[in-house]
Parts: structure tokens; C-alpha cells; sequence
């Protein structure tokens, strides 16, 4: 596992994202992971040995490296980019959900065929819903997150910006010594890089919570203003029997409202004169 | 998520290319890419363990070094070849958005081939030829800016064999010698004249483009 296999993971969630959700995976993935894996992995490949302090004390140099670089820039960035990019599967998970209730639902009408169980696989997933509210917590969550990390790189290395001296004190250093940095303006410039991109991915993050939570009200108000709007049915089966439409309802009863979404979407769904009485 | 990776990316995008395209694509890939993986990483692989400075002042070989290599021209080619290589993302990101709304033509009951769809060459025209030329002229700046931070960052192109460091706390003027300064000369200089092929493929198929935008046009009118 790798973040080549992080990205296989993550370019599924890709399909069921709105137009942002996928700028802002490109964002990561191309300018934070792979700027990540093909340069500042090898600016900071020699920090430790390249840290050199004016003594010839035996572990002074540890002690004042631990001390000044309790975690090092790159697994606090390695930290945050799986943190960052693993609310989407929250989003991967409940879509695999719904597909699976969908899949539950064909099968009791009946239609239970490898053509409408690939098009179930295939067809994109409407955020609306009980899938609204996941896909916003995931947003909401990448935000926390990114933020946390910014706070925290702020803490441990204040202004972003690496020094080139530090004067340590520790023991066994005898005295205060100074101790040498290796590569600090290559290491600034890839921390102010990231921190950069970082601040993009908030605001792309940002903008796509506007955007759902618009969205999300605007639907709102469409369907107050035109209640008996419905969508072309997905399907556009009927169900035959009491027995299957009692079925349905008990599955609809245990559900949150996915399915109960999907029907009220695709009126279609059920025979003229039918009444699902747990719509 | 490395360089085979963004060349997976890439390789889509190679589809709705021009010609001229196709060959930036190939030369970007096998000229640039390969050559900074295969052979310039490792030329640059101990750029600071031997930097050696004639002195035994602990700090001074730390200090001289980022003095004089701000940022390693392996990191700024890696970040050159990223942002060069985006651009082309924009012009897939076009192409994506047009098959969805073919698809939700389709869905709403026009009648065209899904399968016919996915394979379909996509005609640079109309929007895509603006988000096209758009992603030519981006790529272009990209390379010249990151030319030109190459000329100012090291004077020139070429690595030197040694360079006087004065920084504290290097006691005086302090002798510090480049590891592989020929070896380096030439890399830069072959990244260099690749890099300058790459912007004469981009200028040209610019050209190519707006040529047959213009010649479309006449045709329409005559």
C-alpha cells in the first residue's frame, strides 16, 4: 500500500463528486503527493545527517536534532495527505451502500438481470439526501483536518520558515553549540509550496460546501414551488404484487430515506394506483 | 503516486491531441522525464555529501552549499515537468465535461451510441479549441519562466568547479569545490535544449492551430 494504491482508491470516489470535489483531488494528488514523492522526499532525505553541530561531543548532534525536529516536515505532510484524503471513503462507503440497496430492489421487482446490475454499477449517484449530509460531513471533515495540520506545522516550525543555525542547549552539548541545518532555503521554499497548495485545497473545499448547501436550497425551493415535478423514471418497472410492494415498504421502513429518495424520484417505480405506505 | 503515474494520467489526454501534440507528449516523456529519473537523479544524487569546503569549521560546508544551490536543479526540473505536463489536465477536464453532456442528452431521450461516444475523436473546435490554446500558451509560460529562474538562480548554465564562500561562520574566504561540474554542465545544458524543443513544438502547434481556425473560417464564408 502506497500512494499509488491510495489513488486507485480515491479515483473511484471521483465519479460521484461534484465538479470541485474533482479539481480538488487533482490538486492533491499532482501537486501535493507527487511534488511530495518526487521532490521533497529527497530535500529532506539528509536532514539528519547533514545536521552538523560545532562540537565534537558524542550525541550532542542527536540530542539537538530530536530537540529541534521533533517530526519532521515530510511525515507531518505524509499525515495530513492520508488524513486529508480519507473522508472520501465515507463518501465511497455510503454510495457502495446505496448501490447495494438498489441491487436489493431489483432483485425483488424482478429484475435481476446483468444489464441493470451493471447499470446500477455504472450510473453516477445523485447527491441528494441521506448522501447530501455524508458528502458534506467528508467536506467538512478534509477542512478540520487540513486546518489542524496548518495549526499544528505553525507550531512546531513558527513562520513556516527554516533556519539556518539553531543554538542548542541540551545535554550532553556542552554549553550552548551551534548546530547547521542542511538545505534550508530549498526546505522553505517546499514548505512555503505546500503550504500554498494546502491553502488552495481549503478553499476549494470551501467553495464546494457553498456550493452544495446552495444547491441543496435551491432544490429545496424548486420542489416546494413544484411539488408534483418528478424525474423521469430511472427504471420504469412497475411491481406486480402485494406481496413484493409489502416487501418494499418493510425495506423502506428500515432504511434512513435513501431508498425512500429513489422512489419518490422514480414514480415510475410503482403501479398506478399502488400506494407506498411508507413513503 | 509517481512519475509513471502522471504518465497514466497523461496518456488519456493523449487521445485529443494534435500531432504536433502527440510529439511534446513523446519528447516530454522520453527526452525530459526518463532522462532526469534515469541518469540526471543520479548524477545530482551527491550534490551535498561532496560538496567539500577547505576548512574544518563545522557549519561552513552546510552554509556555503545553500548559498550557492538555493534549490537543486533535479527539484526545480521535477517541479517544471509538473506544472508543464498540467495544462494538459485543463483541455482533459473539457473533453470529460462535453461526453456528460452527451450523456445527459442521451438520457433525456436523444438517441446516440454510448460506446460510439466513449471511442469518438473529439474535434479541437469551438470552446475546446480556446481551453486548448489556452493550455498551449500556459504550458509555454511555465517553461520560459522556469528558464529563466534556472538562468537567474545560477548565472548561466553552467556549474562551476569552485566557488568562494564567505558566509558566517566559514572563518574568511573559504575554497568549496562541486561535485561532477562537468557532468552537471552537460545535463543542464541537454534539459536546456530539450526544453527549448519542447517550446518550439508548443509555438508551432499554436500556429497550426490558429491557421486552421483561420482557414476554417474562409472556408465557411467563401
Amino acid at each position: 500500500m502506497n500512494w499509488a494504491g491510495l489513488y486507485t482508491v480515491l479515483s473511484g470516489v471521483n465519479r460521484h463528486s461534484t465538479a470541485i470535489g474533482r479539481i480538488w483531488l487533482s490538486v492533491i494528488f499532482i501537486f501535493r503527493i507527487m511534488v511530495l514523492v518526487v521532490a521533497a522526499e529527497s530535500v529532506w532525505g539528509d536532514e539528519k545527517s547533514a545536521f552538523t553541530c560545532n562540537t565534537q561531543q558524542p550525541g550532542c548532534n542527536s540530542v539537538c536534532y530530536d530537540h529541534f525536529f521533533p517530526i519532521s516536515h515530510i511525515r507531518l505532510w505524509a499525515l495530513q495527505l492520508i488524513l486529508v484524503t480519507t473522508p472520501a471513503l465515507l463518501v465511497a462507503m455510503h454510495v457502495a451502500y446505496q448501490q447495494h440497496q438498489e441491487k436489493k430492489l431489483l432483485v425483488l421487482t424482478g429484475h435481476a438481470d446483468a444489464k441493470h446490475m451493471e447499470e446500477v454499477k455504472k450510473h453516477k449517484m445523485r447527491i441528494s439526501g441521506s448522501l447530501w449530509w455524508t458528502y458534506v460531513c467528508s467536506v467538512v471533515f478534509r477542512l478540520l483536518f487540513e486546518a489542524v495540520f496548518m495549526y499544528i506545522f505553525y507550531m512546531l516550525y513558527p513562520g513556516y520558515q527554516m533556519v539556518r543555525l539553531v543554538k542548542c542547549e541540551a545535554y550532553p552539548c556542552p554549553n550552548t553549540v551551534d548546530c547547521f541545518i542542511s538545505r534550508p532555503t530549498e526546505k522553505t521554499v517546499f514548505t512555503v509550496f505546500m503550504l500554498v497548495t494546502s491553502s488552495i485545497c481549503i478553499v476549494l473545499n470551501m467553495a464546494e460546501l457553498v456550493y452544495l448547501v446552495v444547491r441543496a436550497c435551491a432544490r429545496r425551493g424548486q420542489h416546494n414551488s413544484n411539488p408534483s415535478s418528478g424525474k423521469g423514471s430511472f427504471y420504469g418497472h412497475k411491481l406486480s404484487s402485494e406481496y413484493k410492494q409489502n416487501e418494499i415498504n418493510q425495506l423502506l421502513t428500515e432504511q434512513d430515506g435513501s431508498l425512500k429518495d429513489m422512489l419518490r424520484r422514480n414514480p415510475g417505480l410503482q403501479e398506478k394506483g399502488d400506494r407506498c405506505s411508507a413513503c | 503516486m509517481d512519475w509513471g503515474t502522471l504518465q497514466a494520467v497523461l496518456g488519456g489526454v493523449n487521445k485529443h491531441s494534435t500531432s504536433i501534440g502527440k510529439i511534446w507528449l513523446t519528447v516530454l516523456f522520453i527526452f525530459r522525464i526518463m532522462i532526469l529519473v534515469v541518469a540526471a537523479e543520479r548524477v545530482w544524487g551527491d550534490e551535498q555529501q561532496d560538496f567539500v569546503c577547505n576548512t574544518l569549521q563545522p557549519g561552513c560546508r552546510n552554509v556555503c552549499y545553500d548559498q550557492f544551490f538555493p534549490i537543486s536543479h533535479i527539484r526545480l526540473w521535477a517541479l517544471q515537468l509538473i506544472f508543464v505536463s498540467t495544462p494538459a489536465l485543463l483541455v482533459a477536464m473539457h473533453v470529460a465535461y462535453r461526453r456528460h453532456e452527451k450523456k445527459r442528452r442521451f438520457r433525456n431521450g436523444e438517441k446516440i451510441d454510448i460506446e460510439e461516444l466513449k471511442n469518438e475523436k473529439v474535434h479541437i473546435r469551438g470552446p475546446l479549441w480556446w481551453t486548448y490554446t489556452s493550455s498551449i500558451f500556459f504550458r509555454m509560460v511555465f517553461e520560459a519562466v522556469f528558464m529563466y529562474v534556472f538562468y537567474y538562480m545560477y548565472d548561466g548554465y553552467q556549474m562551476p568547479r569552485l566557488v568562494k564562500c564567505k558566509a558566517w561562520p566559514c572563518p574568511n574566504t573559504v575554497d568549496c569545490f562541486v561535485s561532477r561540474p562537468t557532468e552537471k554542465t552537460t545535463f543542464t545544458i541537454f534539459m536546456l535544449a530539450v526544453s527549448g524543443i519542447c517550446m518550439m513544438l508548443n509555438l508551432a502547434e499554436l500556429c497550426y492551430l490558429v491557421i486552421k481556425i483561420f482557414m476554417k473560417d474562409s472556408r465557411k464564408t467563401t
